[in-house]
């Protein structure tokens, strides 16, 4: 890969970022162009933005890593991301824009009249977001190190240092802009390499993908090792290495014996044409047949009930999402953010027709990944390594721009209402509190980042998911729809909903991975938290039904009556 | 989006001869009576009422449609030898499912839902302009 062009590549996304937010900021005047941009934004600027701030490193990275390692069945993480949206649709989209909150926490307050419920889900909020910044900033790390050798810290700096200063310097309304430019530019920088990558695939004979072999090493390859690995080698295989292998300098042809071998970072391991791949340790070895096919490998225990946990997650957490419901209020109207609604799922629904063929080539031209274990930068190496030359390299960089977009854009959103929260609730609502709240809001997940061990981007941004879908999905879902919901239920559900999804997410960050069903639950809890969280605020409120809000009827009203002139 | 329809308000008989009952004179709330008139107000929260109702079902019948279309497949993809092994168009059916078709499928769920949501309010509007 060409560390020139694609660094140039990166630095003309950034400014490009930069440059529209700083557009931006001339427009900016008051508080509510920076918190909301005056709710004037049209459907189709809208709709970009929301799908822009929508497609993470999740989406770009992460999926197409997921599908190359376990195969078809990942596929269901961008399906759900979708049919989140669809959901939204149906039971909050419009209802919760003619509530007329700003944040979840302004909607807890407004439908409950409790400060207190409004500063437990502030709380909920920021831990989403931080639990959502996470992944963004670490796939940054990754990107900037895997595209040009930097070190980890760097990319992630880069990006929280844009993000906060944008921020900073535009608010909302140039995040709006920023954000509708990079769904677009995302979408060509995943589509156009994707086709140009499967016309390759085409004329290099189109090699199966699903033929009943384990993956091997089409030509002769050198793999950088760049941060240590454990290898599981099935037979024999004659390799030259310069670095550690096993604890011992190596420098020359060493052959790997049947079995365990300890890689040190720094390492490069030259294998011949043909080789069968080793696999780090814990990526599953299947053949392209049984990768193909649904459950088919070894996805560790109880994969049915993991896919319904994710279902539940992704189908339910997208509506509690912080960075997601802040951008529907920026619709002018009930029925704007119904017809914005639909356009994102136009939009993200064309976008992930792609990252799976990325997952899918990447078993036949860059197997060393397998070996690496580094998945996750699979769509950022995929060009050079299938096209080659020079038009491999600038595929590359346009692949490497659209993955910067993307946490870009993503962190932009989560900073924006985390500082939106911050600003309400703890500071006074000044552009001066919002401000010190997107300081606050970019570093602390910063820290963070250096402190917590790497783990595949699209698992930590499902771990949130979870939380949102075990907190806020029951919020909004009974807020807007039953009556009866009570301030005393709300705060039950959402303490009993998010905690236990917080519990099992921070031991599965923390490397807690106990065999069988509680090791299944800790990875995906949805399926048992969100149900738990809804019958904890259904009950609560049936016992404290004395202390239903008096102007009920007003704030149900006021959220389901559509505006009376018709568009 | 097709032109101005005129839609027919369908009601329960009950609910339609109470609205015509407790129909308002024609001044509205412009032509400077307060809304004082308990009358008024409890058939505001009553048409609402069956809106809500109305988009709710709507909302909980196409939600029950995909979930079932959904939330199946995981259980189908699980069970059936046959359809985790089918092929189509030369790609495999359960990438060409969750890879391809299922993201069409759902927007066109989503175009369908805000169309009938539409109506809904637009019956909304009409009975409430009826009643003023």
């Amino acid at each position: 890969m060409n560390a020139g062009l694609t660094s140039a590549a990166i630095v003309v996304v950034v400014v490009a970022t930069c440059t529209i937010g700083l557009w931006g900021m001339r427009l900016s005047r008051t508080t509510s162009d920076f918190l909301v941009a005056s709710r004037t934004v049209s459907t189709a600027w809208n709709a970009s933005a929301i799908g822009g701030e929508y497609l993470s490193a999740a989406s770009f990275l992460g999926i197409a890593g997921l599908v190359m390692t376990y195969g078809v069945d990942m596929l269901w993480y961008p399906v759900g991301f979708v049919a989140g949206y669809l959901v939204l649709l149906l039971l909050v989209a419009a209802p919760l824009r003619r509530s007329g909150a700003y944040t979840l926490a302004d909607f807890a307050e407004t439908r409950l009249g409790s400060r207190s419920t409004r500063r437990l889900a502030g709380l909920l909020v920021v831990a989403i977001a931080w639990l959502y910044l996470l992944p963004q900033l670490q796939g940054a790390g990754l990107t900037l190190r895997t595209v040009t050798g930097a070190p980890r810290w760097a990319g992630a700096v880069i990006v929280a240092g844009v993000v906060i200063g944008n921020v900073l310097a535009g608010g909302m309304r140039s995040i709006t802009f920023v954000q509708a430019f990079q769904y677009w530019l995302k979408m060509f920088a995943v589509g156009v390499p994707a086709l140009v990558l499967l016309a390759v695939w085409h004329h290099d004979g189109s090699t199966s993908l699903t033929s009943a072999a384990f993956p091997t090493f089409r030509t002769a390859t050198t793999v950088h090792i760049q941060s240590a690995v454990r290898l599981d080698v099935t037979a024999p295989q004659p390799v030259v290495v310069h670095g550690v292998v096993d604890n011992r300098r190596r420098d020359g042809e060493v052959l790997l014996t049947a079995g365990e071998h300890d890689v040190d970072k720094g390492a490069t391991l030259d294998f011949p044409a043909g080789a069968a791949v080793p696999h780090a340790d814990g990526v599953p070895r299947t053949t392209g047949e049984v990768w193909a096919t649904p459950f088919g490998g070894d996805q560790g225990s109880h994969p049915l009930f993991r896919i319904y946990s994710l279902i539940f997650a992704t189908f339910l957490g997208t509506m509690g999402l912080p960075h997601v419901l802040v951008r529907f209020y920026t619709n002018p109207d009930g029925r704007a953010a119904r017809r914005t609604t639909v356009v994102v799922i136009g939009l993200l629904g064309a976008f992930y027709l792609f990252p799976a063929v990325f997952g899918a080539l990447g078993r036949l031209y860059t197997p060393q990944l397998l070996l690496t274990g580094q998945t996750d930068a699979v769509v950022l190496l995929l060009p050079g390594a299938a096209i080659g030359g020079v038009a491999g390299e600038v595929v590359g960089a346009v692949v490497a721009a659209g993955a910067f977009a993307a946490f870009l854009s993503t962190s932009s959103g989560l900073v924006v209402s985390v500082a939106g929260v911050v600003a309400q609730d703890l500071l006074g609502g000044t552009v001066r509190s919002f401000r010190q709240g997107a300081l606050l809001a970019g570093a602390v997940p910063l820290a963070l980042t250096f402190a917590v061990p790497q783990l595949p981007v699209s698992e930590v941004v499902a771990m949130a998911f979870a939380v949102a879908a075990s907190s806020f999905c029951p919020l909004l879902l009974l807020g807007i729809w039953w009556r009866g919901l009570t301030a005393p239920g709300a705060m039950a559900g959402l303490l009993v909903g998010g905690g236990t999804a917080v519990i099992a997410v921070s031991l599965r960050i923390a490397g807690y991975a106990p065999p069988g069903w509680p090791s299944a639950l800790l990875a995906q809890p949805a399926a048992v938290t969100v149900p738990l969280a809804f019958a904890t605020m259904v009950t609560v409120s049936l016992l404290s039904e004395h202390r239903a809000p008096a102007d009920v009827t007003s704030v149900m009203m006021r959220m389901h009556a559509p505006e009376l002139r018709a568009g | 989006m097709t032109g101005p329809v005129r839609r027919t308000v369908v009601a329960h008989p009950q609910t339609m001869a109470s609205l015509r009952r407790r129909g308002r004179p024609a001044t509205g709330r412009k032509g400077g009576t307060p809304p004082t008139e308990t009358g008024q107000d409890e058939l505001d929260v009553l048409l609402l009422r069956i809106l809500v109702r109305a988009q709710l079902s709507l909302a909980l019948r196409l939600a029950a449609v995909f979930g079932c279309l959904l939330g199946g497949l995981p259980l189908l993809l699980a069970s059936s030898h046959w359809v985790r092994h089918a092929k189509v168009l030369g790609m495999s059916l359960p990438w060409f499912l969750l890879g391809v078709v299922i993201y069409p499928l759902m927007l066109a769920g989503g175009l369908l839902y805000v169309r009938l949501a539409e109506r809904n309010e637009q019956d909304y509007r009409d009975l409430v302009e009826g009643t003023r």
